[in-house]
């Protein structure tokens, strides 16, 4: 059905904006906050133009306080409203993590379902932009491990429009994280009109049969562009953006390792307790019998995101070193 | 700053009194029953009948004074733990807080027509959000007001500072009610801050604070009723100051003898807020010993039927631990419920 419908060229930024004017329109319970997201529209520009279009009460700007933004939404979202938060920068979500764990994940759980919290935080993250120190963290592992909240990364402009809406009209609280370098790195045909994705789905976006690179977000395009190089040497990967990593559509990732047989897990996020051992431990559990080579990860080292840019590209995994996961999962 | 107060430290009427006979009456049997469910609580924990138990005795007037000005199918309440009495004097019932403190899921929601939160574990989170209850009632075009409780250690979280900025910035109907009850658990007030006056703080987010003898029932309640009028009139939010004190121990695990004098706690004692409002009762004429113990007569049956009551209440099942963790149970969620089943 929305492959039906007329399509715009937009990118990562447009195709977000789109989804909360869509939103603001189609719900008058739906308000956006954070700080900057009235007048200026974002520092990122997400918000553009819909203070000026739905007024002060929907759009507006709040202080400069993250468990103060976080607790505020989960007010709001108490008192039956629809709210999306957003956070400047995925690092600075740490003073809200007591809001964050104490609460939003499990107010549904601590209330038996009396009180809910229909909530959407987003957040940039990531690298690969030289931005200064903590506004290139990719914190989705701590998100995860968080009962009772969903965890949403987006890889393109079609996927972050349906996802986002699909988010907001989800009655449990979504992180919805959005990788800086893709805001006008990727742009791709969008969907007219309003549509949503269903959450907790994985897919394929590259079919193969040598070995898997599972990925999602900023990491996508980067195995994307590895396995066109593997595919010049006749190596064909298949690449599988993870896309929903609470919940996890493990069926689709067993099912690529049982084709391929070999498994390459990608994120940019330090290496240890990373979302990545999440899904090595998931495959190792369930999917151990396909295997004809150990999981390799590929990952940010056990280090801070390098504030010093010029040499951030030797932190955040790239296609060279996704290749070289590659050739020890095929020559083991 | 000036200390409202319209009671002596024996009950007798300083000046005349901003109640109605009809109210002062309904606001001592609000306390009353307060006080016996404490007094009854505590009983039930040492018979193991309960879990561990935290005790207002002693700020029983600072919670009622603010619940009575409150409708509980129209305004908010995020109490603390300590706020029992708030709770049930905004409209819990007596049984879903003794399931609340056996720690069994069956008490920890509110019935649909009270819109109270279940108690604040972690210290001031509840600010924020309150903060956030509040404005949504403005947005939602409701004269609904939100309240929260905290006590003094509450006021050293950053949620504290946050969520009273965000109010004042927003104009939101909140009331914060600090109760100072003189100590975080050991630590005395004197170590927590170095304002003498919590209500000060108000002053930083430009807004209206008030300092009030929180064993006074009558000073509490036409405070706060001030304060929700201001507030359902889009005046914003306001801070209370209860200067009250915890007479009992912080929780049923708590030893209060490492940490402080009975001195101390016997001089409080002595400005208790039941003596001081029965007394102001017995002072204009308006009770006697004979409705005092037909009072306690019918607190005690309606607290038996309460217990009752809960003890029908079926335990909590092993696959409950996975459910209400999201609107639609997750996989997850699904084969944990599947195997917890399977083990029973």
């Amino acid at each position: 059905m929305i492959a039906e419908r007329q399509t715009r060229v937009l990118n990562n930024v447009q195709a977000i904006n789109e989804a909360l004017d869509l939103a603001l329109e189609r719900d008058p319970r739906v308000v956006l906050f954070g700080e900057d997201v009235g007048v200026m529209g974002g520092v990122f520009r997400a918000s553009d133009g819909l203070q000026q279009k739905y007024g002060e009460q929907r759009v507006f700007d709040t202080p400069l306080a993250e468990s103060g933004i976080v607790g505020f939404g989960i007010g709001l979202a108490m008192a039956g409203l629809r709210p999306v938060a957003e956070i400047q920068f995925a690092g600075f979500l740490y003073p809200a993590l007591d809001q964050i764990l104490s609460h939003l994940g499990r107010m549904r759980h601590r209330t038996r379902g009396r009180f809910s919290i229909p909530m959407v935080i987003r957040a940039p993250y990531g690298g690969g932009v030289k931005t200064p120190e903590q506004h290139a963290d990719s914190p989705e592992a701590i998100l995860a491990h968080v009962p009772g909240v969903k965890v949403v990364i987006p890889s393109s402009p079609e996927r972050a429009k349906g996802l986002l809406l699909a988010a907001i009209e989800d009655p449990d609280p979504v992180f919805f994280l959005e990788a800086i370098k893709l805001y006008r790195g990727v742009k791709a045909e969008v969907p007219e009109g309003y549509y949503t994705l269903p959450l907790g789905r994985a897919r394929v976006v590259r079919e193969g049969d040598a070995a898997s690179l599972f990925c999602y977000g900023g990491m996508v395009e980067v195995c994307q562009k590895a396995a066109e190089v593997a595919a010049r040497e006749g190596v064909e990967l298949e690449v599988v953006d993870l896309e929903t990593l609470v919940p996890l559509d493990t069926e689709t990732i067993f099912a690529s390792v049982q084709k391929t047989g070999r498994a390459v897990v990608v994120y940019e996020a330090m290496r240890t307790g990373g979302f990545g051992a999440e899904v090595a431990a998931r495959i190792a559990e369930e999917a151990l019998d396909y295997l004809q080579a150990p999981i390799v990860r590929v990952a940010g080292w056990d280090a801070p995101y390098p504030p010093f840019s010029a040499v951030e590209n030797y932190y955040r995994p790239d296609a060279r070193r996704v290749l070289e996961a590659v050739q020890k999962v095929l020559t083991h | 700053m000036d200390t409202v107060q319209y009671l002596d430290d024996q009950g007798k009427p300083l000046q005349d009194l901003p109640l109605s006979q009809e109210e002062l009456l309904l606001g001592y049997r609000a306390l009353r029953r307060a006080r016996h469910f404490d007094e009854r609580a505590l009983v039930l924990q040492r018979q193991g009948r309960l879990g561990v138990y935290p005790p207002f005795r002693g700020q029983e007037a600072a919670q009622v004074g603010v619940a009575l000005c409150l409708q509980a199918d129209h305004d908010w309440l995020l109490p603390s733990y300590r706020e029992s009495a708030a709770a049930l004097t905004f409209g819990m019932p007596i049984s879903r807080l003794i399931l609340s403190w056996r720690a069994d899921p069956a008490g920890w929601g509110a019935p649909p027509n009270v819109n109270m939160v279940q108690f604040y574990i972690p210290i001031a989170t509840q600010i924020p959000q309150a903060a956030g209850v509040a404005h949504a009632q403005r947005l939602l075009g409701k004269d609904a007001v939100a309240a929260v409780f905290i006590g003094d250690g509450g006021t050293s979280e950053g949620d504290f500072h946050e969520g009273l900025n965000f109010a004042s910035v927003f104009g939101a109907p909140l009331l914060v009610v600090v109760q100072n009850n003189g100590w975080a658990i050991s630590v005395p007030t004197h170590k927590q801050m170095k304002v003498k006056r919590i209500a000060q703080r108000a002053q930083g987010y430009g807004i209206p604070g008030v300092v009030v003898d929180g064993n006074d029932l009558v000073a509490v309640w036409s405070v706060a009723r001030e304060a929700v009028a201001r507030a359902r009139r889009g005046e914003g939010p306001t801070l209370i100051e209860a200067l009250t004190y915890r007479v009992a121990p912080h929780t049923s695990s708590d030893d209060p003898s490492r940490y402080r004098t009975e001195e101390e706690t016997a001089r409080w004692q002595q400005r208790d807020p039941i003596m001081r409002m029965k007394n102001c009762l017995l002072h204009l004429g308006l009770w006697s010993e004979a409705q005092e113990a037909e009072l306690t007569e019918a607190l005690e049956g309606e607290f038996l039927a309460a217990v009752e009551e809960a003890d029908q209440a079926q335990e909590p099942k092993p696959w409950e631990i996975v459910e209400q963790v999201y609107a639609e149970m997750q996989p997850d969620q699904k084969a944990a419920w599947n195997y917890l089943r399977g083990e029973v």
